[in-house]
């Protein structure tokens, strides 16, 4: 198998809080490959945004390793994360996701300009991207003109435009409802199968189950997971006594 | 399948009994008022069917008669090394989606936190990663579900939403015996272990 896209090791991370230490994660392992969507589970302070945030250089690890594409992103400076964030990682968020004073296409390619890339490019590859999540219909409309579903379509072409492989979202179809949270869910899963290496944090069981493997964080621990292949174990080993 | 569904009562009542006598010895009649009492009588028992399964759970070697009958007349019972060890794999396994009666896993957990040494986090958990498994599967059917098959596409939401109803009730139940254990630290039936999952883990 490849190297993972993204990988955690003995991950911890403490905040202080009024004085008091508080571990957000306490050794935490997690391997991402390409192809794969995980899902992290957990209640609310089990650690999963703060799981998030790291594996996405957004915040440092109190200690243990984070590697983004086999970069490990505490040897690099922090004008080099960026360039990581930016060009290796796509974020979707539960809201405030897109800019809205540009229309689709110019906040899919909008990261892309910003990095450098030249005008007509950016657009060219924004305009794939969007096709890819079936808004390339739409690429013309403002945020305000699009329903909650078609504008987190365009994050998500915005999070994975380019050449990015890693894409982490956080609580995404949390304002949608559950068709439409369904069809996000689809594409995500749809651009996850076609590549890219996801990362879904999510408290609803229903959305978790989308994702090829769930693993279940509680105290910022790793306690369990779920996947295919385990699961026809299970049950396997489970036959004798039930 | 009614067959099966009768089978599957049938080893429930078994490993209930098994996880009543974790306690201590008992009688029939003890048993059957104790099983009432942990699942809140949501699935009564004759003394008929408690007698009949001592029986067949001492034929197979998982209980013994403790001592001689009382002045009733009645035996007591209580559990050899081999019924301790199926007690533990009934709690340490999920309850089977397809074939148990689905109040088996309520009148597990009911049992569990009632029975020393369960660690009731760990059978939570264990439940919920089947039940979540059971879901991935559900909606990896959903996926390749054809497009225009709406009948099939709905059939596997109510698999997906009952399963779901099921992990939110798991994710209940895991926060009141983690809010019961920090009331009461000490001296408490409810057992939490390990570690990661334990209260003394909680802020």
């Amino acid at each position: 198998m490849s190297a993972p896209v993204l990988l955690l090791a003995g991950v911890t991370r403490d905040h202080v809080q009024g004085g008091e230490t508080v571990h957000a994660l306490r050794g935490v392992d997690l391997a991402v490959h390409a192809g794969e969507l995980v899902a992290v589970m957990g209640p609310s302070g089990s650690g999963k945004s703060t799981l998030l945030h790291v594996a996405g250089g957004l915040d440092s690890p109190t200690s243990g390793r984070v590697l983004v594409e086999d970069r490990d992103l505490a040897t690099l400076s922090a004008a080099q994360v960026a360039a990581v964030r930016r060009r290796s990682v796509g974020y979707v968020f539960q809201d405030l996701n897109l800019l809205p004073s540009l229309s689709a296409l110019e906040n899919v390619s909008l990261p892309l300009e910003l990095d450098g890339t030249r005008g007509s490019m950016a657009r060219r590859a924004a305009r794939e991207a969007l096709d890819e999540v079936g808004m390339g219909a739409l690429a013309g409309r403002f945020p305000d003109e699009m329903s909650g579903g078609q504008q987190q379509r365009v994050a998500i072409a915005r999070a994975l435009v380019g050449p990015r492989r890693l894409l982490l979202a956080d609580e995404p179809t949390g304002a949608l409802d559950s068709t439409t949270g369904e069809e996000v869910l689809r594409i995500l899963r749809a651009r996850c199968e076609a590549g890219a290496a996801g990362v879904l944090v999510t408290h609803e069981a229903r959305h978790a189950a989308w994702a090829d493997r769930v693993v279940f964080l509680r105290d910022g621990v790793v306690v369990d997971q779920s996947g295919p292949a385990a699961g026809a174990e299970t049950l396997l080993a489970a036959g004798g006594g039930a | 399948m009614d067959t099966e569904y009768a089978y599957s009562v049938s080893m429930s009542i078994r490993h209930g009994l098994l996880a009543l006598l974790e306690r201590g010895p008992s009688h029939g009649y003890q048993l059957r008022a104790e099983f009432d009492a942990a699942t809140g009588a949501t699935w009564p028992l004759n003394v008929g069917q408690v007698y009949t399964t001592l029986a067949r759970l001492e034929r197979d070697g998982l209980v013994a008669q403790d001592g001689v009958p009382d002045t009733e007349g009645r035996i007591a019972y209580r559990l050899t090394d081999q019924g301790r060890d199926e007690v533990r794999a009934w709690f340490g396994s999920p309850v089977n989606q397809k074939a148990a009666p689905r109040d088996e896993l309520a009148i597990k957990l009911a049992l569990a936190v009632t029975t020393p040494g369960v660690d009731v986090l760990s059978v939570v958990q264990t439940q919920r990663t089947s039940t979540m498994t059971a879901m991935q599967e559900f909606t990896r059917l959903k996926v390749r579900a054809a497009e225009d098959d709406l009948a099939w596409s709905l059939v596997l939401d109510s698999m997906v939403f009952r399963a779901e109803a099921e992990i939110r009730w798991l994710d209940h139940c895991e926060a009141r015996v983690a809010r019961a254990a920090a009331r009461r630290p000490q001296n408490t039936a409810v057992e939490t272990s390990s570690a990661p999952t334990g209260p003394a883990a909680r802020r």
